[in-house]
């Protein structure tokens, strides 16, 4: 960066417009359908959505390791620091993966290699990235182990994956993607293994990176007191769009598009024991056939001619919040169960 | 909601148990550091006794690494215990053969915590999901197999086109629900659910636990459920136990256990989770644990909590606590039972 301004200025990443498909037996399946994301240094942006709304696979596309065929990109842009890096090549782009971005995966066990101790493959990235000796990468892998709370780390750095509980593997990894130090680190699901006691230790460590490091951290999560208590922004998914974004306290408190209220509205308490949970009725539309208005209004209780008629855009509404919906206006404030 | 109260407690109190845990350990032997160390031993159940009833719901609460995967497994049959009984209807599931040892295996289901590891990436969604009916072939005609997988896939909330897909081309979130389908496939009389809702959506979870109450109230099947989310487990559950380092340490229904806790790491862990109540609705007070938890390869001497209890006296450093009885049907393995004195800042 040519001087501090410049790099002050420029988000660390920006998505814009992203459309990613994926070829099946079927059809085209549209996966991503026109995704725009914001992340500066040292700031934290939450990702909230329903399930198969495309979460991971925008954090596929941007960490550049989608399968491709199947998938293919179809459109948008992904710019790091400025440089978009759908159009560098291959090789030049995975070599970013570790010292410059990093991805916690949502399935940490296929993550790591079965057949390798995870004291192995924690000091290969310090041998392979920093050139240390085999001794080193040890001492590295476990004084890591150590960081995100593996009981007796240095007896247990020679045991194979599934010799740990699933919420350990789910902390080595994410001790291998801080490893080097990331610009971004992109995490996938990485507390819903975790109990809330070591959830709240790994959620300190992302943060304490994000802020003293300066990092930016894209989280990915379900859990709606994670996205509250960690990220100053969120965004929410539906159907491969963003169909809300804004700062997180005020897109939580006051929802201005149906699904986040939706959303907000299931989450389960303590008056509710006994009697069903409120869910969202209905299913999300085929990604091989989607609709030509909005994609939530089969289950919308607000929606009109209008909304089936054509896609809603995200839309500026002040604030720095956005909404794709037509009649956001309507929305009512959340205020059940007094929280 | 008296009646619901009630009606839990009802279904906790019926008492000849579906599945029951006697006295049951697993350890397992990990690599040593150097060839002639010692050889080293997780202790990942050191002792448990358990009793799954009937028609209802066993929740099971207890940090990572506390044994509660190692608990599913062996109550699934899929590994056998290093000692102890582990009986279904009565019987020790590991000495059955034949076709007694089919039953069985209809009969208890486990959903993985891990939903991709647990599917076979070459088989399609109709493959995995025809799967128990090859192998249980008098449940349903091979003609009507199809629209039973398709069925399923709707009962779980996925889009029954998409049966020729293979795992790879879901969301972590729809393979889990794969699993679930599978889990339910054969009407078993236990379910164990071992984190099986974690990669839902809060809108599609909350349609997920529904479905299972459902199944529990038209066929009577009793669940195990592991989970981290705690407002869940306390939704869904008739009774709770928590475990800790391999041993249950408290036990009872889940009002007991979440409004009435009595070992004191039940309610370090429960005050951690900032949206869970009181059940009078205040807020909880939260206790910070000391320390890390201790290894299983080296559990420590007397009461496995001392290191970390916050009030915890001389003695519990020497002898072990036993898991006895502060209330009816309520349990507790804690020398010094009962609420933590709050501290006065
Ligand atoms: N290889 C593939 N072929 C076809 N469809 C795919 C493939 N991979 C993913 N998809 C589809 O793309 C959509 C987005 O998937 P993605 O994994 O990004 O969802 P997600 O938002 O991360 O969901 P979850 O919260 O369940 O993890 C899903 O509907 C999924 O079924
Ligand atoms: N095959 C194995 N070999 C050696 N140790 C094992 C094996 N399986 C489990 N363990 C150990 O047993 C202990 C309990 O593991 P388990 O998977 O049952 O924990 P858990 O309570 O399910 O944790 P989580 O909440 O993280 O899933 C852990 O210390 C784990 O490392
Ligand atoms: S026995 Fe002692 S150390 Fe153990 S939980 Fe009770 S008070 Fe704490
Ligand atoms: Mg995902
Ligand atoms: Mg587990």
């Amino acid at each position: 960066m040519s001087n501090q301004t410049d790099a002050q200025q420029t988000p660390l990443l920006q998505v814009h417009d992203l459309r990613v498909e994926f070829s099946t037996s079927q059809g085209i399946a549209t996966a991503i359908n026109g995704v725009d994301l914001s992340v500066s240094a040292g700031q934290s942006l939450g990702i909230l959505g329903e399930s198969g709304s495309g979460k991971s696979v925008t954090a596929r596309t941007i960490m550049g390791l989608l399968d491709t065929p199947p998938a293919r990109v179809v459109g948008g842009q992904i710019l790091l620091e400025g440089e978009d890096l759908l159009s560098l090549p291959s090789k030049v782009r995975r070599s970013l993966n570790g010292p410059r971005m990093a991805m916690v995966f949502q399935d940490a066990l296929s993550a790591l290699n079965p057949v390798h101790p995870v004291g192995r493959q924690i000091g290969e990235l310090f041998r392979v990235h920093r050139g240390y000796s085999r001794a080193a990468a040890k001492r590295a892998a476990i004084e890591l182990m150590d960081r995100v709370k593996i009981p007796a780390a240095s007896s247990r750095v020679n045991d194979y994956p599934h010799q740990f509980s699933g919420g350990m593997r789910q902390r080595i990894v994410i001790a291998m993607a801080l490893a080097l130090d990331p610009q971004l680190l992109i995490a996938d699901e990485p507390t819903t293994a975790l109990d809330v006691t070591v959830q709240a230790q790994i959620l300190a460590l992302l943060k304490e990176q994000q802020v003293e490091r300066n990092m930016g951290l894209v989280l990915i999560t379900h859990d709606i007191s994670v996205v509250r208590e960690v990220t100053d922004h969120v965004a929410v998914m539906y159907a491969g769009r963003v169909v809300e974004q804004g700062p997180t306290a005020q897109v939580l408190s006051a929802p201005r598009h149906p699904y986040t209220r939706g959303l907000a509205e299931s989450v389960a308490s303590e008056e509710l024991k006994g009697s069903r949970l409120p869910a969202i009725p209905g299913s999300p539309p085929d990604l091989l056939n989607l609709p030509m208005g909005c994609s939530f209004a089969n289950r919308c209780w607000l929606a009109t001619e209008e909304c089936n008629g054509r896609v809603p855009t995200l839309t500026e509404l002040g604030e720095s919040r956005a909404t794709a919906c037509f009649h956001h206006e309507e929305v009512q404030p959340y205020a059940a169960h007094s929280r | 909601m008296p009646h619901i109260v009630a009606e839990h407690a009802r279904r906790a109190t019926n008492t000849s148990p579906i599945m029951e845990l006697r006295g049951v350990k697993q350890h397992y032997a990990i690599a040593r550091p150097l060839p002639f160390a010692p050889k080293k031993i997780v202790r990942a159940l050191d002792g448990v006794d358990l009793r799954v009833k009937p028609g209802s719901t066993l929740g099971i609460i207890g940090e990572s690494g506390c044994g509660k995967s190692t608990l599913a497994r062996i109550l699934s049959g899929l590994e056998a215990p290093s000692e102890g009984e582990v009986l279904f209807e009565g019987v020790d599931i590991n000495s059955l053969r034949g076709a007694e040892k089919r039953h069985m295996r209809q009969n208890i289901q486990l959903i993985f915590q891990d939903p991709y590891a647990a599917l076979d990436p070459r088989m399609s969604i109709e493959q995995i999901l025809s799967e128990p009916f090859e192998i249980h072939p008098g449940l349903v005609p091979e003609s009507g197999r199809r629209r039973k997988v398709q069925e399923l896939m709707e009962l779980v909330g996925l889009n029954p086109d998409h049966l020729g897909r293979y795992p790879h081309n879901f969301s972590g979130g729809q393979q889990q629900r794969i699993g679930i389908a599978r889990g339910i496939a054969l009407n078993p009389k236990v379910l164990i659910c071992d984190e099986a809702v974690s990669a839902l959506d809060v809108s599609v979870r909350a349609q997920v636990v529904n479905l299972l109450q459902d199944l529990q109230q038209e066929l009577g099947l009793s669940f195990v459920f592991i989970a981290h989310d705690l407002q869940i487990v306390r939704h869904i559950s008739d009774e709770v136990a928590t475990m800790y380092l391999g041993r249950i340490v408290e036990h009872g229904t889940f009002a007991q256990v979440y409004d009435h806790s009595e070992h004191p790491y039940t309610q370090a862990l429960l005050s951690a989770a900032p949206e869970l109540r009181q059940g009078n609705g205040t807020k909880r007070e939260l206790i910070m644990l000391q320390g890390d938890p201790p290894s299983p390869l080296d559990p420590p001497p007397g009461c496995r909590f001392h290191t970390r209890c916050p009030i915890a006296q001389a003695r519990c450093a020497q002898a072990e606590p036993t898991l006895d009885g502060v209330g009816e049907g309520h349990n507790a393995r804690c020398f010094f039972p009962g609420p933590i004195p709050v501290r006065s800042a």
